[in-house]
């Protein structure tokens, strides 16, 4: 079987003023892969993830996601993807019901597949006795949880997570990523920013990003045999050591 | 247009869940036609005032007598001498004195001609002008009887007729007046507070990375509010023909219609407040500062604007307030049409198009 690429980035670059905040990025990321993509802060990971996504025009390079084009297609692409950004996306002053039919109606789902997507995903997740309760009221793991699949409730091609998993403890984070698991495997492609390296491992392939560059792009065991390491944390230091930009 | 009332369905949530700004939104209109209506009142009611006769005869017992009956003043205080004139102003009893010289009803009779002097708290301006009005016009009244008793040639009489509005009341020019300042506070101030709300807590990017078109966002952000602002004008309305006794003189559709016009310039105004800033504290502050001030201070309503400073004078039309104020004077209480509103109504449509074009300007497609 042919590798399907949904994500093709060729040279993408974004400056700001003098500031070259992404230099001329290129790679590919594979139907249903887990894409890790890491650095230090400040090394444009989030600029770069926000190009993708259609939030910020690239000042030069080309970029196909989800196959169409990011410059031509932005409308075709939002159709295409879903996103769950650093800052917690639920509507807190609604049920989970209410977000879940909110992010389904904006997509477009039909009011079959709403009632569809809400009793599998309340089932799925364990939230019979809350669907009703506002989403305040749910443990931050929780509702990261739920912002996830609420992310995916359209069935994207692609899912992109910014830092998805800040500040939960490692059972809920091992949980969350039994999610993106299941995703996928249900063939969407996972494109994922993370600082906890524990998390890298979990992801089929990484690529490291310095000072706007992506210096490393393999397998998380490739990755360690490369750089003679033992662990994704050792590799990331040697790599993010590099680095002239401070925070 | 299904994802269009998903999100107009989720702004409804947010407002209902809200209960106290809901409660706030919708008791404002009440209680400013409450406080406007009956506080705040400019007409001088059971003034009270003091007496000072020297004379003490039939004519002078009559004109007291007339006064004190009128609903206006209250003769609550009567002095024997001059002495008393200051300490009794002074302790802020009375508002005015009636003087009644020696002889009064004699000089009446004989030389045709009785002197009053009326002695008014002058801290109080307007209410010490209203006051003085209100007296001469009394005393004018009685004057006139006694000529007419004795059927002498002669008679004088002024016959003041105000127009619109004979009774002076205040709450003719306070129920326009609050209206545009509750549209203006509903529609900018709560649209742009809740769109900015939406970019606090992040979930603004969530949805521009939807398929839904920033306009459509835009629009579904303003329905609920706009609902809402029609509701107050209801409020207002029903509160002023059933409380205040304030007529709707003209036609009813012509005055909703403008109503729902400037409640879209207000939403305009409230767009693109919320594509200059981040912050709720910051969209709320600038819609006080540039919207409530200005439409209380420059519309017309609390004070002339013929008699502002130029530079203030050219401000005010600025103000889209100013237009509507003078739109609703005319249809609500001259009970004229279209024909002598349809200058003021262009610039409102006029100033609309050009903030809603601007705001979807500003609002940021991408947020690079």
């Amino acid at each position: 079987m042919i590798k399907q690429n949904v994500i093709i980035a060729e040279g993408l670059s974004k400056i700001f003023g003098n500031f070259v905040a992404v230099d001329h990025i290129s790679f590919e990321v594979a139907k249903g892969e887990i894409f890790g993509f890491l650095g230090a802060n400040g090394a444009g990971k989030t600029t770069a993830m926000r190009m993708l996504c259609g939030l910020s025009t690239p000042s030069s390079g080309k970029a196909t996601v989800a196959g169409f084009d990011l410059f031509k297609d932005t409308e075709q692409i939002k159709k295409s993807i879903g996103y769950m950004s650093q800052k917690f996306s639920l509507y807190e002053d609604l049920t989970i019901r209410e977000n879940i039919q909110f992010y389904g109606g904006i997509y477009g789902l039909s009011k079959k597949q709403i009632q569809d997507k809400t009793a599998y995903l309340v089932d799925h997740l364990h939230l019979q006795n809350y669907q009703n309760s506002l989403v305040k009221s749910l443990p931050l793991g929780w509702k990261q949880k739920l912002a996830f699949s609420v992310a995916i409730v359209h069935d994207p091609a692609i899912v992109f997570l910014d830092e998805p998993t800040g500040g939960v403890d490692p059972v809920t984070r091992r949980e969350f990523w039994e999610l993106i698991y299941d995703a996928s495997e249900r063939g969407i492609t996972v494109f994922v920013t993370t600082h906890y390296m524990d998390e890298a491992e979990y992801c089929n392939r990484v690529s490291i990003m310095v000072d706007g560059r992506i210096e490393a792009l393999d397998t998380p065991n490739n990755l360690k045999k490369t750089y003679n390491s033992l662990s994704m944390d050792e590799v990331f230091l040697k790599l993010a050591r590099k680095a002239a930009r401070g925070e | 247009m299904k994802q269009f009332f998903a999100f107009v369905k989720k702004e409804f949530f947010h407002i209902w869940r809200d209960k106290r700004t809901l409660f706030i939104l919708l008791g404002m209109p009440i209680t400013q036609i409450i406080i406007f209506g009956f506080a705040l009142t400019n007409e001088v009611k059971n003034s009270k005032m003091a007496i000072l006769d020297f004379s003490k005869d039939a004519a002078s017992s009559q004109l007291v007598q007339k006064m004190s009956v009128s609903k206006y003043f209250d003769a609550t205080t009567v002095l024997t001498s001059y002495q008393e004139v200051l300490p009794v102003f002074k302790k802020g009893k009375v508002k005015m004195i009636l003087v009644i010289p020696q002889h009064f009803a004699n000089d009446l009779q004989h030389g045709n001609q009785g002197h009053i002097q009326l002695i008014c708290d002058g801290s109080d301006p307007n209410v010490a002008n209203t006051l003085s009005t209100y007296a001469s016009a009394i005393i004018k009244d009685f004057q006139s009887a006694i000529v007419k008793e004795q059927k002498l040639p002669y008679r004088i009489e002024t016959d003041i007729r105000m127009m619109y509005n004979p009774e002076l009341k205040g709450a003719y020019s306070f129920v326009p007046g609050v209206m545009a300042l509750i549209l203006m506070l509903t529609s900018a101030m709560m649209t742009s507070i809740a769109i900015v709300k939406e970019k606090e807590m992040g979930t603004m990017e969530i949805i521009l990375v939807s398929p839904l078109r920033p306009f459509g966002v835009v629009i579904a952000k303003a329905i609920p509010y706009m609902i809402l602002s029609m509701v107050n004008v209801a409020t207002i309305l029903l509160l002023s023909v059933y409380v205040l006794d304030v007529p709707i003189r003209g036609s009813l559709l012509l005055l909703l219609s403008e109503g729902l016009l400037f409640t879209i310039t207000s939403l305009a105004l409230g767009l693109l407040i919320s594509s200059i800033t981040d912050s709720q504290q910051v969209a709320m502050l600038i819609s006080l500062m540039g919207l409530f001030l200005p439409t209380t201070v420059l519309s017309g309503y609390m004070f002339p604007i013929e008699n502002m400073p130029l530079p203030l004078q050219v401000m005010s039309n600025l103000v889209p307030a100013k237009w509507f104020y003078s739109i609703v004077k005319t249809i609500m209480i001259k009970g004229l049409g279209l024909s002598y509103v349809w200058k003021e109504t262009l610039i409102l449509i006029g100033m609309t198009v050009f903030l809603f074009g601007l705001s979807i300007k500003k609002f940021k497609t991408r947020l690079s």
